[in-house]
C-alpha cells in the first residue's frame, strides 16, 4: 500500500520533471532556430507596413499589452487602429508572446535582455550607418526578417562587417 | 439652396471627372470621393471641387511639424518611398506606380488619420484629402 503510493508519487514527479525538461528544450531550440513564424494577415497588413512584423515571440505578453495600449502615440507616431483589425492583433499577439523573461519596461524589442545579447558584437558605427539608421530596421542585416528568419545563414550586416 | 437636377448632375459628373482624371486603371472607390466632396461644400463656401495643384504643394510642405508627405514618401509619389523612423520602404504612393493605392476607402481613411496626426497634428480637413487624392491620381509614370 504505501510502495503504491510512493511509487505514484516518484511517477508524478518524473513526468513533472520530464515535461518542464521538454518545454525547456523546446524553447531554447525556437529560440536559436532563429525563425519565427508570422503568419497572419492582420498583423502583417497593419504592423509590417512600417516596421518588420516583430514575431510575437520577442516580448511577453504584458509587453504588447503595454503597446497596443498605447498604439496613438507608437514611438513618436499615430499607428491607431480600428477595430476588427485592432482585436485580430491584440488576440494574435497574446497567442504568440513569449515567455514572462521577456517583458520590456520600455516596450523597445530592442532594449531586451536576449536582444542586447544576440547583438552585443554589432557597433555603435554600423547601428549609426545610413543602411541601419535604427534597431528596429531588423531587414537591414536579417535579409528574411520579413519572413520570421533571423538565422545566421540570411545575415549580411551592411559593410561586411560586424564592427 | 435646394439641389436641382442639373447641380446633382453637375457634382455627379465633377466626380466622375476625377476619378478618370490622371492615371487610368486607378480606381478611388466612388461614394468615398463623393462623400469628401460633400464635406468639402460643406465646410466652404464656394468650395470649387478639388485641385490636383493644390494637393501637389500640400503634399510638398510642412505643416507646423518636423514632418511633411515627402519625409517618408519622398518628392515624387511614383517612387519607392522610406519610413522617417524605422527606414522601412514605402510602397509608392501613386496609383500609375502601385495600382492597388487608394482603391480601399477604409485603408484610405485609416492611413489620412495616422499620417496627418504625424504631419499636421491635427486630423486633415475633407479638401486637403480631395485635393492630395486628386494629385496622386494624376500622375503618371
Amino acid at each position: 500500500m504505501f510502495d503504491d503510493r510512493r511509487r505514484k508519487w516518484l511517477d508524478g514527479i518524473a513526468w513533472t520533471a520530464g515535461a518542464v525538461v521538454l518545454a525547456m528544450l523546446v524553447d531554447t531550440a525556437v529560440a536559436e532556430s532563429h525563425r519565427f513564424p508570422v503568419d497572419n494577415a492582420s498583423y502583417q497588413s497593419e504592423c509590417g507596413s512600417c516596421h518588420v512584423a516583430y514575431p510575437p515571440a520577442m516580448l511577453g505578453a504584458g509587453t504588447w499589452q503595454g503597446i497596443m495600449r498605447g498604439l496613438d502615440r507608437h514611438f513618436g507616431t499615430d499607428a491607431s487602429l480600428g477595430d476588427p483589425a485592432r482585436a485580430r492583433v491584440e488576440a494574435y499577439l497574446e497567442a504568440g508572446a513569449g515567455p514572462a523573461r521577456r517583458e520590456v519596461a520600455t516596450l523597445r524589442i530592442s532594449d531586451s535582455s536576449w536582444f542586447r545579447k544576440e547583438h552585443d558584437e554589432i557597433g555603435a558605427a554600423t547601428w549609426r550607418s545610413a543602411a541601419v539608421k535604427s534597431p528596429a530596421n531588423c531587414g537591414a542585416c536579417h535579409r528574411q526578417a520579413d519572413r520570421g528568419d533571423f538565422g545566421e545563414r540570411n545575415l549580411r550586416v551592411p559593410g561586411g562587417s560586424l564592427r | 439652396m435646394r439641389k436641382t437636377p442639373i447641380r446633382t448632375c453637375t457634382q455627379s459628373a465633377l466626380v466622375v471627372l476625377l476619378i478618370f482624371a490622371g492615371a487610368a486603371g486607378a480606381e478611388v472607390p466612388a461614394d468615398y470621393l463623393r462623400s469628401l466632396d460633400a464635406a468639402a461644400r460643406a465646410d466652404t463656401t464656394g468650395f470649387a471641387g478639388f485641385s490636383a495643384a493644390r494637393g501637389a504643394t500640400w503634399f510638398a510642405s510642412r505643416h507646423g511639424t518636423d514632418w511633411s508627405c515627402t519625409t517618408c514618401h519622398t518628392d515624387s509619389p511614383l517612387a519607392t518611398g522610406r519610413h522617417a523612423t524605422t527606414g522601412r520602404s514605402i510602397a509608392p504612393l501613386a496609383p500609375a506606380a502601385n495600382p492597388e493605392r487608394l482603391t480601399d476607402a477604409a485603408k484610405i481613411e485609416k492611413w489620412f488619420r495616422r499620417n496627418c496626426n504625424d504631419v499636421l497634428g491635427r486630423a486633415c480637413t475633407p479638401a486637403e484629402k480631395g485635393d492630395v487624392i486628386a494629385y496622386l491620381t494624376s500622375l503618371k509614370r
